[in-house]
């Protein structure tokens, strides 16, 4: 039994590592799945984590903390869509740019509130069922936001592979040219997906100032959004790996932090760099086979699309 | 009413000029307006922040040691742009070339010869080459993404360095707090004029522009660089390989970043700490652009920079400003700067919707 | 070149002539932070600090402080920035300021520099450190006496000797009360990261810890031990607000006195430099209040931190063995500030091998 514990508490804990990077990874997956390349993750993830403190702090409702942490990062997408999208901008240099904005941002927006305990999203409980032993809990004793997270997971998979909005989105993301000339919305598509990657990080913030620690201090998102996106080409693009990827670095993290606790020596900076050197072994190896490869990676990520006339 | 985008068929030389005005008119109403929210006086903000850094001689000398990493580093990375190869990794190159330039002097401290600091810019210099290679290797040969991989190999680079100081590389002498040995003097850069910050290093970022410009106009890579960026079945036509391009812009925007890297630990540090950096290879790429790829404007664009950098220290110095604004006024400034730039190769013209074809509101 | 060279070199003439000038009126003191000013942890206390010598002095002294600076390249100019602005005395409050500190102080000799942290000094440069060690030898016996499995959980952010010091400054203490106690410890390798830090209280907590105390800056942890109804300490500051039924007390940085003694010194000319290391006899180490413990908790508390600062009392004092048995220091000996400072070994009760 009281192994069972153990491993109960490890898999709550990498839960809550996991899912801001779920969510993050979520919305950057449909951006880029529509050709769009956000490297500004991070800044989106910081007013997130500040809007949802705010909206929770100001009215007392964790509800309203994680609808503002979605606007908040909806919100600062907008600016990115209109300069890559519709000015053409290069998404590189300004995704680094909207990153800029947003640490800056988020910490001017948020100094009044450093210092004081947030409001914590409570867990959901289902008397009865949260109850049983070991899976209880991590079934069904987890906060809101860590359903959403799969349910997000869910419905973009299903959207995505059997929607015909679905496939449009796709099909702009491979070739916007041809998109075009079958008529579908390319700058509309690319909008909706760019604020839908926007509001899943915002997302991915509050559930660290309004789960993971509620409570607001500046840099607080510490790198996660690098993380996350190094996390979507590990996923090769496909939803369901992304989870299986969020959750392998919550659960190498976390074991990590046991392995000292245990006495186990490891070395940290060596153990940090596993998830970045796996990604580029994953690329590697989903480069190497060309159908794979062709399949999955939208073809125009990163390329600016302006119609020939 | 829809805003769509229209090609020119040769980018505006009116617009190249115009472009920085607007964007500066834009930054200046906008900053303007955010010292007033926060109850500043608009014009003495932005004479703190704009104009100040510029009046003293040590604040243009700071301005120039600020600005050279920038430039140097992103005159490699427009090679790589201009020829569509996604360098996004000079971060990684810089620590590596530092890493790499500093094994004499922490390895072999007591190495005092004139021929010390030469090797150490020539093993920084192809420590970055080797790092830079690596994502050119993996994208010529395997086919994967050079954005995703050169970002990936950063963060193992900063990783390294912070084990190498806080390991095997600190300083025996310094109660175990995580920094190399001090550079002896044999091992850094000589500086113009005693008790000045003004080294010699800083020479390198104008030096490679130049380079960069003349070999860009003239030579046979050059040509194979712009073609490859700009039609890259038609290079294939005339011979010349994606491939070795791809190689050969990320192998020397590398070496320049590994350049810049070592230059700053033997120049305005002194010694390897976990912190090298303040983001260089990010903002790098942001010179780059706002630059315009061009290396002459990287100069400029990296000075631009430094001088937003310098202004917002002053900002707080002077009128208590948080550090904060200094992040989102820049993140703004650049942004715009981005933005405006698009009107040099396109005309924007509005639509109304359904109707085709409607009036142009702007005449480019 | 040359020319452009002394054209700057009038008019840094003409800057320090300025200051020169407006120094008679008021002194300025500058200070820079690595962090924001408000920080919530480190950086914030030296911003009280800045804020109460501004109360204490009033218009004798005007304060400035740039914070969020990078320990990298960027240091030097900031300080010397200060330095031009006509700041007569720079607080540079993180370790990694020492070399740009040095280099800034030995172009500006008129200037003070008072450096937090570091071990080198000049004729124009001071440091300071504060007995932290002292206030963790008081949270160790708390612990021991609180806890009831006799496993505390401890947060580490890096190996470095202050960070060791400290855990071994708890060790001592709690086993001062139950020789049995053990120590278990998690090295988060970051100094502010409130998930990274509330992962490691979690692990702790899972692996039979009932109590945690952290050597980083964000109040996650405590809320983490509050959560699952475990004991905590505030760090750098009181956090009681985090964990109001949960906090057993705070180790504050108390900076103030010693900036308004160094303030006043420059005043009255008196300003000397010096290597000071103050603790709780000086008021730089300062405890928050006792809370959610038993009275006899509270009492003992209370008279080992009397003890501490009469003297009494001294955390390091013999017999102290390290972890693999070997002897730190024999009864009657206290291990000396010289070996504190460079403390690279556990003592015993603590677990784990300390990362090299």
């Amino acid at each position: 039994m009281a192994d069972f514990a153990i491993v109960t508490a490890i898999v709550l804990t990498v839960i809550t590592a996991a899912t801001p990077l779920l969510l993050a990874g979520i919305g950057e997956l449909v951006a880029e799945r529509a050709g769009v390349l956000n490297l500004g993750l991070e800044g989106m993830m910081a007013v997130g984590a500040v809007g949802g403190f705010a909206g929770a702090a100001l009215t007392g409702s964790t509800t309203v903390g994680i609808v503002s942490a979605g606007l908040a990062g909806l919100l600062l997408a907008v600016p990115f869509a209109f300069l890559v999208i519709n000015l053409a901008a290069n998404q590189v240099a300004t995704g680094l740019a909207l990153t800029l904005l947003g640490l800056g941002a988020s910490a001017m927006f948020g100094e009044s509130f450093i210092g004081k305990p947030g409001l914590k999203l409570p867990a959901l409980d289902i008397p009865g069922l949260t109850s049983i032993p070991v899976v209880g809990r991590i079934v069904f004793g987890q906060d809101a936001l860590v359903y959403i997270s799969f349910l997000l997971v869910a419905a973009i998979s299903w959207f995505l592979f059997r929607t015909r909005a679905g496939l449009m989105l796709r099909a702009v993301g491979d070739s916007h040219d041809s998109a075009h000339n079958l008529g579908i919305p390319v700058y509309a598509v690319r909008w909706a997906a760019v604020l839908f990657g926007g509001c899943c990080a915002g997302l991915g913030g509050g559930y660290l100032s309004l789960a993971y620690t509620p409570l607001w201090t500046e840099n607080m998102t510490a790198g996660r959004g690098w993380i996350a996106l190094a996390l979507v080409v590990f996923a090769s693009w496909l939803p369901w790996r992304l989870v299986v990827g969020a959750y392998l670095f919550g659960a190498v993290a976390i074991l990590g932090f046991h392995a000292q606790g245990l006495g186990v020596r490891v070395s940290s900076q060596f153990i940090s760099m596993l998830p970045y050197l796996a990604t580029i072994a994953v690329l590697v190896v989903i480069s190497r086979n060309k159908l794979v490869l062709r399949a999955n990676t939208p073809a125009c990520l990163g390329r600016p699309f302006v119609p020939a006339r | 009413m829809r805003l769509d985008l229209v090609p020119r068929p040769e980018p505006s030389g009116r617009m190249a000029l115009l472009s920085p005005v607007i964007a500066t008119v834009l930054t200046l109403a906008i900053g303007a307006a955010l010292f007033l929210v926060l109850g500043v006086d608009p014009a003495r903000g932005l004479y703190v922040y704009f104009v100040e850094p510029l009046t003293a001689g040590w604040s243009l000398v700071e301005l120039v040691v600020k600005a050279a990493p920038l430039a140097l580093i992103a005159v490699g990375l427009a090679l790589c742009f201009r020829a569509n190869v996604w360098n996004i990794g000079a971060e990684g190159q810089f620590t590596i070339g530092a890493v790499c330039g500093s094994a004499i002097p922490v390895l072999l401290p007591d190495w005092q010869s004139p021929a010390v600091l030469p090797l150490m810019l020539l093993l920084g210099l192809l420590g970055g080459a080797l790092y830079g290679a690596v994502p050119a290797v993996l994208k010529n040969r395997f086919g994967a993404s050079e954005i995703l991989t050169s970002l990936m190999l950063t963060y193992v680079a900063l990783l390294l360095l912070d084990w190498l100081v806080r390991g095997p590389w600190r300083d025996p002498g310094s109660y175990n707090f995580p920094e190399s040995v001090l550079f002896s003097s044999a091992a850094t850069m000589p500086v113009m004029g005693e008790g000045s910050r003004l080294h010699w290093g800083v020479l390198f970022a104008p030096l490679a522009a130049l380079l960069a410009y003349l070999r860009l106009g003239t030579s046979v890579q050059g040509f194979a660089i712009k073609v490859t960026g700009a039609a890259p079945r038609a290079a294939r036509f005339s011979g010349f390989s994606g491939g070795a391009v791809t190689l050969g812009v990320f192998v020397v925007s590398g070496a320049l970043a590994g350049l810049a890297g070592i230059v700053e630990v033997a120049g305005t540090i002194g010694q390897l700490r976990p912190t090298i950096s303040p983001g260089y290879g990010f903002a790098a790429i942001i010179v780059a652009f706002v630059g315009r790829l061009h290396p002459l404007g990287i100069l400029v664009a990296a000075l631009l920079l430094a001088l937003t950098y310098l202004g917002g220290e002053g900002a707080q110095v002077t009128l208590g400003l948080s550090a904060n604004v200094t992040r989102l006024f820049q993140g703004l400034l650049l942004v715009i700067l981005l933005g405006c730039d698009t009107l040099i190769a396109y005309r924007i013209r509005f639509e109304r919707r359904g109707r085709p074809a409607a009036g142009e509101a702007s005449r480019g | 070149m040359r020319i452009w060279l002394r054209i700057a070199a009038a008019a840094a003439a003409l800057v320090l002539a300025a200051g020169g000038a407006g120094a008679q009126e008021k002194l300025k003191v500058g200070f820079i932070y690595v962090g924001p000013h408000n920080d919530g942890g480190w950086s914030q206390r030296h911003d009280v600090a800045r804020q109460e010598i501004e109360k204490a002095l009033g218009d004798k002294v005007e304060t400035t402080y740039v914070e969020n600076v990078s320990e990298g390249p960027d240091a030097e100019r900031v300080i010397e920035q200060l330095a031009r602005a006509g700041n007569k005395l720079i607080f540079t409050t993180s370790f990694g300021f020492m070399n740009p500190t040095l280099k800034v102080a030995q172009r500006f000799k008129d200037v003070k520099f008072e450096h937090a942290t570091g071990f080198k000094q000049a004729a124009n440069v001071a440091t300071y450190n504060a007995r932290f060690y002292e206030g963790r030898y008081i949270l160790g016996q708390i612990a021991a006496k609180m806890s009831k499995t006799g496993v505390a959980g401890y947060i580490g952010s890096f190996p470095i000797p202050e960070v060791v010091m400290g855990i071994n400054a708890y060790a001592l203490g709690a086993r001062s009360i139950n020789p049995d106690f053990k120590i278990k410890v998690v090295w988060a390798n970051t100094w502010h990261d409130p998930g990274k830090e509330a992962d490691a209280a979690k692990v702790l907590l899972d692996q039979g810890a009932d109590i945690i105390a952290q050597h980083t800056d964000s109040p996650a942890p405590l809320q983490i031990a509050a959560e699952r109804g475990a004991y905590g300490f505030g760090q750098a500051s009181d956090m009681i607000e985090f964990a109001p039924k949960n906090q057993l007390t705070a180790i504050i940085d108390n900076w103030g006195p010693y900036y308004i003694e160094r303030v006043k010194a420059v005043l009255d000319g008196t300003w000397k430099s010096h290597d000071v290391w103050y603790g709780i006899p000086e008021g730089m180490v300062q405890m928050a209040p006792y809370t959610n413990m038993p009275d006899d908790v509270k009492k003992m508390a209370e008279e080992t931190e009397e003890k501490i600062r009469t003297g009494q009392l001294h955390p390091f004092a013999g017999p102290i063995k390290k972890q693999d048995g070997s002897v730190a220091a024999e009864a009657g000996k206290t291990i000396p500030d010289s070996e504190l400072l460079g403390m690279n070994y556990y003592v015993e009760g603590v677990e784990g091998d300390l990362p090299k």
